[in-house]
């Protein structure tokens, strides 16, 4: 009887087990960190691109308005892919692009932009990847929708017309 | 009072001295207990990804502004969740984890006992 | 092409080997009173089979037959001749076949080895063994076969993995899956004799050759993975606690004690019920392994081509293994009650116990270390990441006192034995705690549980180096492989330790600086090699004695598949490894470098090598008494 019970304690709790793997194996296995909506724009200080001035966050972001902060660098091909969609979205004049120029050399990201154009209202110098760190990207290109201070929405890898119909929904 | 004040001064001047010190020995260990979001097997120490790099750029400029390590670690927590570290944090999600092995140690010794000792 | 077809129709022929074997086998054993040998020629035909099989698929990478799927995935014409074969099984469905081959190779060896046994026995462990051989079978042609064809058939194949070109690893999964796969005839022998009731002092000499031949080489398989990471992958690591390194350090762990057990069982019939279990689950571990590699639940450095339907039926075979096992187990084993009489509280089997009770701690920390992030994901969502800092907290402390009673459990029957060895064995103690206060002295990090750790492990050191002098040579082996082990945990200590490190980024012809250290970034020069293009950075070391050290690491640009890997320098000498490594850093002109000093790194492999010494000692003993 003891050995019965035993047995069949074991059986369940290795088919317990035998659920959890099945499960298991639909699941990715490459992590994405959640994306927290609403959630504050970081504090930070940072150089800007042309002026070379140290700002804080608070400066860059004005209560009550849209931003789209997009890290990119000139080495990156996915960034030129999405370059002209940030022009077009520029052009829409309802949203601020903030660009954050990813341990790039001042030289190769003037040039970058003097052939695709500038869709940036602000440009943030990241030379050593910090700034991206405070948003807590992992890599470029990634875009950050935001409104009164707060993200709405994250987009991880290049924009695509997708997320730029989404972007202009939102903002209307 | 006084001396007792005096010495906690002396304590923490010494102790902070000494955190400079180690601060090359305290950034391996952090960067050490960090996992890498780009190469997802690796630590932040041993990958050399773009975002490693300057991870560990970011840990060294926050352990000279005199961050401690559990402060740096909530920073990195706070930005990628808790997937980012190595060092599993005893929380409601990691009880079993940290004491199902001690759980197992326990009971395996209570079978040696019961089956070798108290059957004498 | 026509390579693929032989290797093709060998598979499907064997696979009906398998069902042919089971059937003659069924028969012989209604009817065993002699053995049939028609057994015995069709189980070495199977192997002849997949070992075809084997070298059709070699062929077919060594002529570059792009028709071949898994040649093009893996393979391009402009690799070298050695890689081309390595990569046979350096990819998933070679590496399967190799699984099959050794399965098959170890049946075979275990059917014309086993003289002294009951037919009955060596029969049902041939069907066992064909329950596991059929599974993989199946599993190969059915989701990963080696042979599929491609059409149109491609110019040029994708090129292997460069960090896979290497020759540590490429004689690394053969001599691994000898240990993993080995594991299987101890497995379908244990349900066997299990069945057969039948489990015995006989029975454990006659099954302690085959653990002694899996151990040697899982050990050894092991430290080759841990050699390649050392130079390959990290800076300097030799151990990362990955998924992929957990899986095989947990069946070592089970294997270890299932040894230690069956030494026991030798002797005296106790512990039967143990060893049966510890059988069945260092298999299902080797099982388990690969199913969490391969499946791609858990991410990995090392990562194979994943595919859900792969790792569903390895869970699903896995899955059966184990409740077959079960209800063998469950119904067919009768625990001996008497045997626990013969029991003699601290004599030599008490400490096997202790540490059996130790082995199965730390098997349970890496398991439930490497498979607890699945369970949490899948029951709540939540994503964590178990790493070195978790293994290093729970095993550490626990290593103390087990490195102390390795020390004086084999001869625990010291309390009877005179007072001059008491006297001996305490002093050592002493000595050992003396000296590890003075090594430590220096740091201030971990004080107290740096020095313990180190003098429990000098005192094992001690210890086992007096007993190899003083010592009859009855238990040589052991004393070898336990001297070994305490060279092992002091060189660990003392590497990870001592070893300093400089991080610097240098421009060429620039120089750093240190107290101790100079650096010079000599020049660079360009290689080109047939595979890869290399820029070599020279590099010159001074230390604070004068003494000059030329290194000159490589960054590596592979042609096929574009990958940059950065090759390390490593000078070892008896007492340090110098290591040296560059990167590139993007966008600018100066190179990330990385110079260590790893004291005793050489000897954690020579300790590695002198405990698999010690177990092939005991194999060898044991063949020439007979």
């Amino acid at each position: 009887m003891k050995n019965k019970l035993l047995l069949l304690f074991i059986i369940s709790i290795f088919t317990i087990i035998f659920i959890i793997f099945y499960k298991g194996l639909k699941n990715t296995n490459v992590y994405t960190p959640d994306i927290k909506i609403n959630k504050e724009v970081p504090s930070f200080t940072s150089e800007l691109f042309y002026s070379n001035e140290v700002v804080k966050s608070k400066e860059i972001f004005d209560l009550d308005k849209f931003y789209l902060l997009n890290i990119w660098s000139s080495w990156c091909a996915p960034c030129r892919q999405e370059h002209s969609l940030l022009m077009d979205l520029m052009e829409t004049k309802k949203i601020k692009i903030i660009g954050v120029n990813y341990k790039d050399t001042k030289k190769n990201a003037e040039s970058f932009l003097s052939e695709l154009g500038n869709p940036f209202y602000q440009i943030i110098f990241d030379k050593e990847g910090v700034t991206a760190i405070e948003w807590g990207a992992y890599g470029v290109p990634e875009s950050f929708l935001i409104y009164d201070r707060k993200i709405l929405k994250k987009y991880i890898g290049p924009l695509d017309e997708q997320s730029i119909k989404e972007i202009k929904f939102l903002i209307k | 009072m006084k001396i007792l004040k005096l010495f906690l001064i002396i304590f923490f001047i010494f102790s902070f001295n000494h955190l400079n010190a180690n601060n090359e020995e305290m950034k391996i260990k952090i960067t050490k207990n960090l996992r890498c979001l780009v190469c997802q097997g690796q630590s932040v120490y041993d990958s050399d990804s773009e975002f490693a790099n300057s991870l560990k750029v970011l840990v060294d400029k926050k352990l000279e502004k005199g961050f401690s390590e559990t402060q740096i670690y909530d920073y990195f927590k706070d930005k990628y969740g808790e997937w980012i570290l190595y060092d599993p944090e005893l929380n409601k999600n990691t009880y079993l984890l940290w004491l199902l092995p001690i759980l197992i140690f326990l009971i395996g010794g209570a079978i040696i006992f019961k089956s070798f000792i108290f059957k004498k | 092409m026509l390579f693929s077809i032989i290797g093709h129709y060998s598979l499907i022929l064997g696979l009906l080997i398998s069902l042919t074997l089971i059937f003659f086998s069924i028969n012989n054993f209604k009817n065993s009173k002699s053995f049939d040998t028609k057994i015995l020629s069709f189980t070495f035909l199977q192997f002849i089979l997949v070992v075809v099989s084997f070298l059709c698929l070699i062929l077919s990478f060594i002529f570059s037959d792009f028709s071949n799927e898994t040649v093009f995935n893996n393979s391009h014409t402009t690799k070298p001749l050695f890689y081309k074969i390595s990569g046979t099984w350096g990819n998933h469905e070679g590496s399967l076949l190799l699984w099959l081959l050794v399965l098959t190779l170890f049946i075979f060896l275990f059917l014309i080895k086993t003289k002294n046994q009951p037919i009955k026995y060596k029969i049902l462990t041939l069907v066992f063994q064909q329950v596991i051989i059929i599974g993989f079978f199946v599993f190969l042609i059915k989701t990963s076969n080696p042979f599929n064809y491609l059409y149109p058939i491609p110019e040029e194949g994708l090129g292997l993995n460069p960090i896979l070109q290497d020759p540590a690893l490429a004689i690394h999964p053969p001599i691994l899956y000898l240990g993993y796969v080995g594991s299987s005839i101890i497995f379908s022998s244990a349900l066997a004799a299990t069945s057969l009731n039948m489990i015995s002092k006989k029975w454990a000499s006659h099954i302690k050759k085959w653990v002694l031949i899996s151990w040697v080489f899982l050990t050894l398989g092991i430290l080759l993975g841990s050699i390649w990471a050392y130079y390959e992958l990290g800076w300097g690591g030799f151990w990362f606690w990955d998924p992929v390194e957990n899986v095989s350090l947990m069946p070592w762990l089970a294997l270890t004690t299932l040894l230690h057990c069956v030494l026991v069982l030798e002797k005296k019939l106790v512990l039967t019920s143990w060893v049966i279990i510890l059988s069945i689950s260092t298999f299902t571990l080797s099982m388990c392994g690969t199913f969490l590699v391969r499946s791609g639940i858990l991410n990995s450095v090392h990562t194979f081509a994943n595919d859900p339907e792969r790792g569903l039926f390895i869970l699903i075979f896995l899955f059966s293994l184990i409740f077959i096992s079960l209800f063998i187990f469950f119904f067919f084993h009768k625990p001996n009650q008497s045997n626990l009489n013969n029991f003699f509280w601290l004599s030599k089997e008490t400490s096997i116990i202790i540490n059996n009770w130790f082995m199965m701690y730390f098997l349970s920390v890496v398991l439930v270390g490497t498979v607890y992030p699945i369970f949490l994901d899948v029951l709540t969502s939540e994503k964590i990441s178990v790493g070195p800092p978790f293994y290093h907290k729970l095993i550490i402390p626990f290593l103390i006192p087990f490195l102390l009673i390795m020390a004086i459990g084999p001869k625990l029957k010291w309390i009877k034995s005179n007072l001059e060895d008491k006297v001996y064995l305490i002093s050592l103690l002493f000595i050992s705690f003396l000296l590890s206060f003075l090594i430590v002295k220096n740091f201030n990090s971990n004080f107290l549980i740096n020095t313990i750790l180190i003098s429990s492990a000098l005192y094992l050191f001690f210890v086992t180096l007096r007993d190899f002098f003083i010592m009859k040579k009855n238990n040589i082996s052991q004393n070898i492989a336990h001297f070994g082990f305490s060279l092992l945990i002091l060189s660990i200590l003392f590497n990870s330790l001592f070893s300093t490190e400089i991080i610097t980024n240098l421009k060429v012809g620039e120089t750093f600086e240190t107290s101790t250290t100079k650096i010079i970034f000599k020049n660079i020069n360009q290689k080109k090699e047939k595979n890869y293009k290399s820029v070599v950075g020279n590099f010159s070391i001074q230390n604070s004695n004068g003494k000059i050290d030329n290194l000159s690491p490589e960054l590596r640009i592979y042609n096929q598949p574009n990958i940059v890997t950065s090759e390390a320098d490593i000078k070892t000498t008896l007492l340090s490894d110098k290591f040296l490594v560059i990167n590139l850093v993007q966008n600018q002109d100066y190179f990330n470098v990385r110079y260590q000093v790893k004291p005793f790194m050489l000897w954690i492999w020579l300790s590695v090598l002198l405990i698999s010494l010690g177990a092939l000692i005991s194999l060898f003993k044991k063949e020439y008494e007979k």
